[in-house]
């Protein structure tokens, strides 16, 4: 399946996919992400069970602190 | 457009800007230079000697709530702006009273945990209005690291990577520019609006 991942092409070999797998994919291991999906905002309790389909548009946003 | 014209117009904004530390006390400064119409900052922390190497705060206000010294420091440099101050801690209820209003909220907080609260508060009960966030900027040096981009109605300001730790404070450079990104991009969204 091919979905859009921080405004890049993402090919993951497989039809359905968590959050969760993807995070752990692409070795995303920041504890602070705000994720969404398709302009939804999704909540860390639901990275487990929401799954990503062919074509989603997902933005992940790590927050590091500093200000 | 000319200056006169561009104040003008961004007399009628107003912009909420969460947290008075090193992003908000140099961003709200950037946006009362060039006449935006109404400020609200809401911090509730004291300016500490700590601050001044990055915070625009000065040493004989050491001691003052952030709220007041800003406050303060805004009318010496635009006496016509008008700041709502709130002396209070943020969170998930109060971001939606004192910030429902406001034409753009531009994020400032220090922690991670309270970028990621109020950009989730904001995403979920405030989708309507654009959120500026600054996101990684300690250390020195590494200008090109710095980036920007847009995602709806979420604005990203800062190299995304660099934390603040022991050995890599955050210091007035690099804060400063992320923080002026922050006012820059206030300026682009406003001025675009017919």
């Amino acid at each position: 399946m091919e979905i859009i991942l921080n405004n890049r092409q993402e090919s993951f070999d497989r039809e359905k996919i968590t959050i969760s797998e993807i995070l752990q994919i692409k070795n995303y291991t920041f504890k602070m992400l705000v994720i969404k999906v398709n302009s939804k905002l999704i909540k860390k309790d639901a990275y487990d069970i929401f799954e990503i389909n062919e074509g989603d548009n997902v933005i992940v946003l790590h927050l590091v602190s500093g200000g | 457009m000319t200056f006169e014209e561009i104040k003008t117009k961004l007399k009628n904004y107003t912009i909420g800007i969460a947290g008075a530390g090193g992003l908000g006390s140099n961003c709200a400064v950037a946006l009362a230079r060039v006449g935006i119409g109404k400020i609200i900052i809401s911090d509730f922390d004291i300016v500490y000697e700590s601050n001044l190497n990055r915070q625009y705060f000065f040493k004989d206000q050491i001691g003052l709530r952030k709220v007041d010294a800003l406050k303060e420091n805004i009318k010496r440099i635009n006496p016509e702006i008008n700041v709502i101050d709130n002396n209070i801690k943020l969170n998930e209820n109060n971001i939606v009273e004192i910030y429902k209003d406001c034409d753009i909220i531009v994020e400032a907080f220090d922690l991670a945990e309270m970028k990621k609260m109020l950009i989730e508060t904001c995403l979920s009960e405030l989708p309507e209005i654009p959120v500026i966030i600054g996101s990684g900027m300690a250390g020195w040096g590494k200008n090109n690291a710095i980036k920007f981009r847009q995602n709806e109605n979420l604005y990203i300001c800062g190299d995304e990577k660099s934390e603040i730790a022991d050995n890599n404070p955050p210091l007035a450079p690099r804060v400063g520019i992320v923080a002026n990104m922050q006012a820059n991009t206030v300026l682009e969204i406003l001025l675009s609006k017919k």
